[in-house]
């Protein structure tokens, strides 16, 4: 398999949110906002490429049996060193995320992409997968992020693009999350197979 | 087996550790800018370092706050007290309200909440908007506590966060006895003999109340 074929796999065919249905969790309760999307979505992103560039070259050293808790513990370490980060540098946004970037230890992609892909390819390939995988997700939650704020709000990152009152509140709350991803859904299935 | 296990587990610990030490200042000196921008924004223009003075006061309800004395050419000219409630519609808000010498509301801002986007989130600014009876700056404390219209008060609540609004009253209130106990002036105790510095932070360990709430 070629590296463009591996990532664009990530972003469209299998993309994490839209296909797969995997790490609804973050998903649903971290959209509130496009701006929020977008942050989760890196954070994972570079979750992923690391922990997956770490566990295919660590592949050969790690017996068979105990394999869960070691990518446990190096996604774990890269979650860490992003909390940390984000702490330091930009605690508006980790104010807002608070709970789910230590979440993103037991998101479920992130374990599978290292099980299911890391540990079983070389460190190139691995590498263009989390960068596949990790943009896919990233791209769904800003897009649901993106749709719940501007019918939410009326604003799109944080831009007032229609009047507040226009705006219907359900969307901003945990049902409208689920009701525009359904829609989301809906329309990158029949997109994908026109 | 165990080797390769408990040799990753150490290069973790060490790079985490090296992160952390990198970090840390940085995560200290941005929490200390945004304690310091907040004192700043609420209380009257000081000339003391009021971080450094801050003293832990009991409220009438025996809350332990922290109250950061404004002081200028020597005199108190108001404080920011740093306040919270367990009763907001999901969990605690903390906030920091600043009084003038008189016991008027100068300003405040939240530190810290958990309130739903677009509803009870929009106490930020609700209660700094000067529309029918929402603002409640300017306002003295002094003849008793404020409460939202539905409860016989005169602040109007947010628009369906009635439950957010209260508990921030709740805070607010609770904010003002602590002040008024230390007494701007003389720091003389309270008639109840209960305020006054204590060692204790966080006397109220309640378990944090949550209703319904969000993914």
């Amino acid at each position: 398999m070629n590296d463009m074929k591996v990532l664009l796999n990530g972003i469209i065919k299998e993309n994490p949110v839209f296909v797969l249905l995997l790490g609804m969790c973050p998903t649903l309760g971290t959209t509130s906002s496009a701006m929020n999307g977008l942050a989760m979505g890196l954070a994972t992103t570079f979750v992923l490429i690391c922990s997956n560039v770490v566990v295919s070259s660590l592949k050969s050293l790690i017996p068979d049996q105990v394999r869960i808790p070691a990518f446990i513990v190096v996604i774990a370490t890269f979650v860490t060193v992003v909390q940390m980060c984000m702490e330091a540098y930009v605690p508006d946004l980790y104010a807002s995320l608070g709970l789910f970037i230590p979440l993103i230890v037991v998101n479920c992609i992130v374990l599978g992409r290292a099980e299911a892909f890391a540990a079983k390819n070389r460190i190139i390939p691995s590498f263009f997968d989390g960068v596949g995988i990790g943009l896919g997700f990233a791209l769904a939650l800003t897009l649901l992020g993106a749709v719940r704020e501007l019918f939410g709000t009326g604003n799109l990152f944080g831009f007032s693009l229609m009047p507040e009152e226009y705006g219907s509140l359900i969307f901003v709350l945990a049902p409208g999350a689920f009701i525009a991803l359904g829609y989301l859904i809906a329309i990158i299935d029949k997109l994908r197979k026109a | 087996m165990l080797l390769s296990l408990t040799i990753i587990c150490v290069v973790a610990g060490g790079l985490l550790a090296g992160v952390n030490m990198l970090t840390a200042d940085a995560i200290a000196l941005s929490k200390a800018t945004a304690l310091a921008e907040a004192i700043m924004k609420v209380t009257p223009e000081f000339d003391n370092n009021p971080v450094q003075e801050a003293e832990i006061v009991t409220s009438s309800d025996g809350a332990s706050l922290l109250i950061y004395p404004a002081k200028k050419d020597g005199k108190q000219v108001g404080a920011a007290v740093e306040s919270f409630t367990m009763n907001g519609f999901s969990g605690e808000i903390r906030l920091i309200v600043g009084f003038d010498a008189e016991g008027k509301i100068i300003d405040y801002s939240i530190l810290q909440h958990a309130e739903t986007p677009g509803l009870g989130s929009k106490m930020e600014e609700w209660f700094k908007t000067d529309k029918n009876k929402q603002s409640i700056l300017g306002r003295s404390l002094g003849n008793g506590n404020l409460r939202v219209s539905k409860d016989g008060g005169d602040v109007d609540a947010i628009t369906a966060s009635t439950i957010t609004s209260r508990a921030f009253l709740e805070a607010i209130n609770r904010a003002y006895s602590a002040y008024a106990g230390t007494d701007a002036t003389t720091g003389a105790t309270g008639t109840d003999g209960k305020s006054g510095a204590t060692s204790q932070i966080d006397a109220e360990t309640g378990a944090t109340e949550t209703e319904g709430g969000e993914l």
